[in-house]
């Protein structure tokens, strides 16, 4: 299959839940008229025993591979996703959804409040990882598969894998989680609030409505990016990448970006604000800050697996990501362990920090295609 | 195309393993012995196994291996949660050999251990007459590049195994590339015969 094939292959689009399918929440609280865009690629199979959901990370979305259509830049995982790669359109039935409090098109913080007219702004309600992987399983089982052969997610994309195998173990066989961790660490959730800091600090912010206002607090938007950004980097990869090499010859002996590190965070920043949604960014942020699997399980994250016993898991990490660092995925391997479920681990030696779950790691990709490749090959025996 | 014949050393422990059990596989490479009493056992077989590459191999092959090593990461699992856990070729690598030997038998029922014997007659010999550090078939080697860093004989390791109360249910005697052979465990003959030894293992207390 060539790649306009599996162009033509790709579908998706928005699915509109009555209000009689409300979005339950963990804050308390529902979103009625739930919408969630997402997209597909290759077919279901008749047996429908061949969807692949992959869970994207927090600033990414549901185009996953293919050129997006607000950047024009290829998918995030075109790396892994397409002909002849691990998760291929011509043996797979890929579904990726935004996820709910996003801003690529699913109910979110910038979305219309049925109550006033208006984008919802900080009334929209508190949303956790939780909340987003109801709103998959919602998804999922509208498009009428019972069981997904896996869920395959990095950072972000990997807390939901988690998740979905606490909470639905029935509705997947297998599971793949990518640079993640089962709970955000006080660094974590420390980078977040400067970020979150960062937006609510713009005076463009207003409060959270600056939708209605017809402003945007992208300053602070891209400043929260630009602290993002280096976390998601090692200390090698900069250094290899920037150094302390200079946009021009000399010193400016004043603020501009003298160092080509600077130039290249504030082009980060600057691009961000054109595809993202200051609001979803503290909502979704907020969601990760919140993530802790082991303690909506008594404080015991093998009791969050005792049910997914029979799901087969991969789990990934990177040497140099400091991030969501080996020792996160250990635990969550050992956890797996404890709980007795088919647990596989494997540490990537890569410098390139957290960000290598979406460069070309040759690791990666074997690691991938061996585990989905096996788990085809059982799941179709069983 | 056919596998190549298993090593003399695997078809001993698939001769010993019960069909069906659950097995963990420490230090289990690109999983061939795992694949082996997968195949011919039908276990519910987990690895471990300190090289990516090797995790990779594995993963190809369908099976259930985690990246770590037996000094660090056997402690994470629970009491009684495999009938055996397989030590090949690796406790005198490990760093804590004692400690280790009591994990495999918490997390297992049972142990399969095997080790080169440094009461071999070839490295007896070496160290009598050359002075020099053996250097064998099971000890292939030079002291400086040698993962061996606690190398013990037949009778070092079967009186630790009575100091630690632990059984010894069956032991063979391992050279290379001749069938395992029945051996006793405790013979003064045995500790000169033996290039290698592989023991089946399980605690007195139970």
């Amino acid at each position: 299959m060539d790649a306009r094939e599996t162009a033509e292959l790709s579908g998706g689009g928005l699915f509109a839940f009555s209000a009689e399918q409300p979005l339950e929440l963990d804050s308390g609280g529902r979103i009625e008229g739930l919408e969630i865009a997402y997209r597909t690629w290759g077919a279901l199979n008749a047996e429908r025993s061949n969807a692949i959901l992959v869970c994207h990370a927090l600033t990414l979305d549901q185009h996953v591979t293919g050129r997006h259509p607000l950047t024009g830049k290829p998918g995030w995982w075109s790396r892994l996703v397409g002909p002849g790669l691990p998760l291929d359109p011509a043996r797979h039935f890929i579904i990726c959804a935004n996820v709910v409090g996003g801003c690529m098109g699913s109910t979110g913080p910038s979305s219309i409040n049925p109550a006033t007219g208006k984008p919802w702004g900080l009334a929209f309600p508190m949303i956790t990882i939780a909340d987003m992987v109801r709103a998959q399983a919602m998804l999922v089982e509208a498009l009428g598969i019972d069981r997904l052969f896996a869920v395959v997610g990095g950072s972000m994309g990997g807390m939901q894998v988690l998740q979905w195998a606490a909470d639905y173990p029935e509705r997947l066989f297998a599971a793949v989680c990518i640079a993640a961790a089962a709970r955000h660490s006080a660094q974590n959730i420390a980078f977040h609030e400067v970020g979150r800091q960062a937006i609510m600090a713009d005076p463009d912010w207003r409060g959270g409505d600056y939708a209605s206002l017809g402003v945007r607090p992208e300053k602070g938007l891209a400043v929260a990016r630009m602290a993002a950004h280096i976390t998601y980097l090692s200390e090698p990869a900069l250094q290899r990448k920037f150094g302390r090499e200079l946009q021009r010859d000399g010193l400016s002996w004043g603020f501009d970006a003298d160092f080509q590190v600077e130039s290249y965070l504030r082009h980060q920043g600057e691009t961000f604000v054109d595809r993202f949604d200051a609001n979803a960014y503290l909502y979704i942020t907020r969601a990760m800050d919140y993530f802790d699997l082991a303690a909506a399980h008594g404080g015991s994250l093998a009791a969050a697996f005792q049910r997914a016993r029979d799901v087969r898991f991969c789990v990934v990490s990177f040497t140099s990501d400091w991030l969501y660092p080996t020792v996160e995925s250990r635990s969550i391997v050992r956890a797996l362990n404890a709980a007795g479920a088919r647990a596989s681990f494997v540490e990537i030696e890569s410098d390139r920090g957290h960000d290598a779950f979406l460069l070309d790691e040759p690791v990666l990709r074997e690691a991938l295609a061996g585990f989905l490749g096996s788990a085809a090959l059982a799941w179709n025996a069983s | 195309m056919s596998a190549p014949a298993p090593r003399e050393d695997f078809k001993e422990i698939a001769r010993l393993v019960r069909p069906g059990a659950r097995v963990l596989d420490v230090g289990c490479g690109e999983g061939t012995l795992l694949e082996l009493l997968a195949r011919e056992k039908q276990v519910d077989g987990r690895g471990i196994e300190i090289s990516p590459d090797g995790v990779s191999a594995c993963l190809t092959r369908g099976l259930a291996v985690m990246q770590g090593d037996a000094d660090r990461d056997l402690d994470f699992f629970p009491a009684g949660a495999f009938d055996y856990v397989i030590l090949s070729q690796t406790l005198q690598a490990v760093l804590r050999p004692r400690h280790v030997l009591g994990e495999l038998l918490r997390i297992g029922g049972q142990a399969i251990v095997s080790l080169p014997n440094f009461g071999h007659w070839r490295a007896r010999l070496d160290l009598l007459f050359k002075g020099r550090m053996p250097v064998t078939g099971a000890l292939p080697e030079a002291w400086w590049e040698t993962p061996n860093i606690h190398l013990c004989t037949v009778a070092d390791f079967t009186a630790l195994c009575d100091e630690m109360g632990l059984r010894i249910d069956a032991c063979a005697a391992l050279s290379e590339g001749k069938p395992a052979r029945p051996a006793k465990a405790g013979g003064a003959i045995e500790n000169w015969r033996a290039e290698a030894a592989l023991f089946l293992l399980s605690r007195r207390d139970r």
